[in-house]
């Protein structure tokens, strides 16, 4: 019973993970890993800059959607 | 198919200048393993692809041959499915093989050009997913709908045969290609490619038909809104709901994205239901009814707004939302149809598939169907988004095969179900819905006697249908409810009250389909506003530098102001046109989307041809000239077509003709003011029809061009330039597809006993 539990919420946990890959929920995640793989001296961006300078960024090079 | 010599080639590009590292196991597949797996047809596998066969043809067989009274819905789906596959399987590895040669041991941009920002490696299906989320909008769902006027048949066929043949492959294509290129934009590829006049062109006919889409867009929000006391208040308030989730994510909880856009869901949902209680209160109903051009106007005054202000505060938050209902309605949507399964009582080839004269829009079948149904089949815009963004995110050359062309089969399978849903509904009652005011005469009593008058078989309406269906859906009227977007919200409430909440819940369904085709649009018109304001800064900073300033505020605003008034323009042409907005300007919208593909097509023509692959140019060259055909041909209908109905010319001289006479109606123009709009808005479509034709044939002239020197080029031994960035060495390995093959695992394997800190190397920046 508890077995087929955790696997439904491991599903849901997935399902979840995948969602929010697709939306971008992940992206200070993956700019933190970046910077740790790429070996930069200077200290990370934090949460709050990273997500500012992204929308500004999608302000200065805006991007198309489409019909 | 051994021994053709073009196979030889393989990856001979990238051979012997590209050496990888040899302390890391290879970043690919290697190409015989690769060849093998392909070539070995296990019992299974010949059985597998047999049956898929086999249901493909059986399903096709019910839609195309039987000629029963009714047919199933599901059998759209079965068609529909097993050619995907096939043409997945089999045609997309042609060109895989033969055109794009893809090569693993290259670094793909996100991997050489990696920044944590921009260029970031995407794990393949999640780039699926977000790559789908920004080509499919409301386009693959209202185009099918107003096709469905010449049956189901045409309209399907095109759907699925020009998903495989045409849009898959640009979309692939152009992804391919930018991808080699960093990532670069179709303007810019364009510019490499064809040189100054092809280039400049391109950028004209981009600008321009962005112009057009983005205003055909807001006219169908505006026809779905105008008079809906429910509608205008539930998606006006989507606008507070985004400008609280932009704040949400800026100040109080950065980056909690998934929690924001739950919480948006809910308020969205809150919104939708509070719309009803709204509606049906004296006071909400007062405020909240307005007419077409009341809409129009605040929908010109919200673009403008909205183009302006930060992106974090309305565009960014109002995307997440759009995403998240993307993906939950088409879940929603496939599932209702699968389980419901309705009966379709349209006929296969309606009356009108023969005629010129329809009445949701004017034109015959060919070419007219092809350019109704733009997206889910061959749609141009989808080059702007395979070029630039989604390139810079992939992980890996192989998987653009997968993300390119898969992520635009499943687009088509969006607009089959829209097309499913708009034709699970009575005919009358489409007719009734479609057919602009001026021709069903505004009131259930006229529209009835209206389409019974066409002598449709089997289609007898009574006043009473449509009163009991409008107060189903909760609103004041269905009749003259053109635009595509009020038949599919009718279309799957039908579906869904069947599925979920019986009757009472038809009026919840409704209004959620129209709220979220609302959002697509919404976003669809505020990003083109500022891609086209960024284009036209960009443009006239070539003689103005300061315009390219894009922090120079009134430079900005004024750009900005210019392509808000240009689609605000065509906008209130289209609402308040005497002749029925959509029914004249959506084969403009069609034929604009659609010599974009032309466009992005000529391109890929050119770019194919300089790599020496002449063999197979085909595979580019047969979606061009059907685009250009049907797009040219089109539009000289539309220029020179003595028939008032199809031609723009032809209607303006004859309304013109009537002003001379000093008549006081004619037609369906009931004023001499009237009158005077329909000879004003014929001559400005005409002649931006002549403009976009104008300009393709340029482009798709130069890209001609430049294909027949590369072949001289080719024969006369004389080197050709390559726009490509240099090869760089991979350090990464994923799998290509969905499921990983037996030898990418193997590989995977390898790939995950390597430390971590030994994959990438360390880079100096």
């Amino acid at each position: 019973m508890s077995a087929g539990i955790t696997a439904v919420t491991n599903g849901f946990r997935g399902f979840a993970r995948y969602l929010g890959g697709v939306m971008g929920a992940d992206a200070y995640a993956k700019y933190l890993e970046h910077h740790k793989a790429s070996g930069h001296q200077e200290p990370p961006l934090g949460e709050r800059e990273f997500w500012r300078d992204r929308t500004d960024r999608q302000d200065r090079n805006p991007q198309g959607r489409c019909c | 198919m051994a021994g053709i010599p073009d196979q030889r080639n393989y990856g001979s590009r990238a051979e012997g200048g590209l050496a990888t590292d040899p302390d890391l196991p290879p970043p690919a597949v290697d190409q015989a393993t690769l060849e093998a797996e392909d070539r070995k047809w296990t019992p299974g596998k010949i059985a597998l692809w047999a049956a898929i066969a086999l249901l493909g043809g059986v399903a096709w067989f019910m839609l195309a041959v039987v000629r029963g009274e009714t047919v199933n819905a599901i059998w759209f789906v079965f068609a529909s499915v097993c050619t995907y596959l096939i043409g997945y399987r089999f045609y997309s590895k042609v060109i895989e093989r033969y055109i794009t040669k893809p090569d693993d041991r290259r670094a793909t941009p996100a991997e050489y050009k990696a920044d944590g920002k921009d260029y970031v490696r995407t794990d393949r299906n999640v780039l699926f997913g977000h790559h789908f989320a920004a080509i499919a909008g409301a386009g693959p769902l209202v185009g099918p709908v107003i096709a469905a006027q010449m049956g189901y048949l045409p309209g399907t066929i095109w759907i699925i045969v020009g998903v495989v043949f045409a849009g898959a492959v640009q979309d692939y294509l152009v992804m391919f290609f930018s991808m080699r290129r960093g990532g670069r934009s179709l303007g810019q590829m364009a510019r490499e490619e064809l040189g100054v006049i092809g280039g400049t062109a391109a950028l004209i006919a981009t600008l321009l038909i962005m112009v057009i889409i983005v205003a055909i867009l807001a006219l169908v929000v505006v026809n779905a809104l105008g008079e809906s006391p429910w509608g205008v208040f539930s998606v006006g308030m989507t606008i507070p709901i985004a400008l609280f989730m932009g704040v949400y994510l800026r100040y109080l909880r950065p980056g909690k994205v998934m929690e924001v856009s739950i919480i948006g869901f809910v308020l969205l949902m809150a919104a939708i239901i509070g719309g009803g209680m709204v509606a049906h209160t004296e006071w909400g109903a007062a405020v909240f009814h307005l007419d077409k051009v009341t809409i129009a106007w605040g929908l010109i005054i919200y673009g403008f707004i909205a183009a302006i202000l930060p992106v974090w505060l309305l565009l960014a938050p109002r995307d997440y939302l759009s995403t998240f209902m993307k993906i939950g309605v088409i879940v929603m949507l496939a599932l209702a149809i699968v389980v419901v399964r309705p009966e379709i009582t349209v006929p296969a080839f309606s009356e009108f598939a023969g005629r010129e004269n329809g009445p949701v829009f004017s034109g015959a079948l060919f070419p007219f169907l092809f350019v109704t149904i733009a997206c889910g089949a061959l749609s141009g815009f989808h080059a702007l988004i395979s070029s630039g963004t989604t390139p810079k995110l992939v992980e890996k050359e192989r998987q653009t095969r997968y993300i390119g062309y898969g992520g635009m089969l499943m687009e088509s399978f969006v607009a089959i179900m829209a097309l499913v849903a708009a034709i699970s509904i009575d005919r009358g009652l489409y007719f009734a819905m479609n057919a602009p005011a001026a021709l069903t005469g505004g009131t259930v009593e006229t529209a009835a006697a209206w389409v019974n008058s066409l002598g449709l078989s089997g289609v007898n309406i009574t006043p009473g249908l449509l009163s009991e269906t409008a107060a189903n859906v909760g609103e004041q009227s269905i009749v003259s409810r053109t635009g595509g977007a009020p038949t599919l919200a009718v279309g799957l409430a039908h579906i869904m009250h069947q599925f979920v909440g019986g009757t009472a819940m038809m009026a919840f369904w409704y209004h959620f389909a129209i709220m979220f085709e609302a959002l697509f649009i919404l976003t669809a018109v505020d990003a083109g506003t500022r891609v086209a304001r960024f284009m036209l800064q960009d443009s006239v900073g070539n003689f103005v530098p300061k315009f390219k300033e894009a922090s120079w505020r009134p430079g900005a605003w004024l750009c900005t102001a210019v392509m808000v008034a240009a689609w605000g323009a065509v906008l209130l042409m289209g609402v308040t046109d005497p002749l029925g907005g959509i029914n004249t300007l959506f084969p403009l919208f069609g034929i604009a989307n659609q010599l974009l593909a032309a466009i992005a097509l000529a391109v890929c023509l050119a770019i194919v041809a300089k790599r020496g692959t002449f063999k197979y140019l085909w595979i580019v060259a047969l979606p061009l000239a059907f685009a250009a055909v049907v797009t040219i041909t089109a539009s000289y209908q539309k220029i020179f077509s003595p028939v008032p109905a199809v031609g723009y010319f032809a209607n303006n001289a004859a309304f013109s003709k009537a002003l001379a006479d000093g008549k006081t109606e004619f037609g369906t123009a009931k004023t001499v003011a009237a009158m005077e709009a329909v000879v004003r808005n014929t001559a400005i479509q005409g002649w931006l029809s002549v403009i976009f034709v104008v300009l393709s044939i340029i482009v798709i002239a130069t890209a001609v061009l430049a294909t027949v020197k590369a072949f001289r080029d080719r024969a006369s031994g004389a080197a050709t330039t390559d726009n490509e960035d240099p090869a760089v060495p991979s350090r990464v390995f994923a799998p290509a597809g969905l499921v990983p093959t037996a030898a990418e695992r193997a590989l995977g394997a390898e790939w995950d006993k390597v430390p971590a800190d030994a994959r990438l190397e360390r880079g100096g920046h």
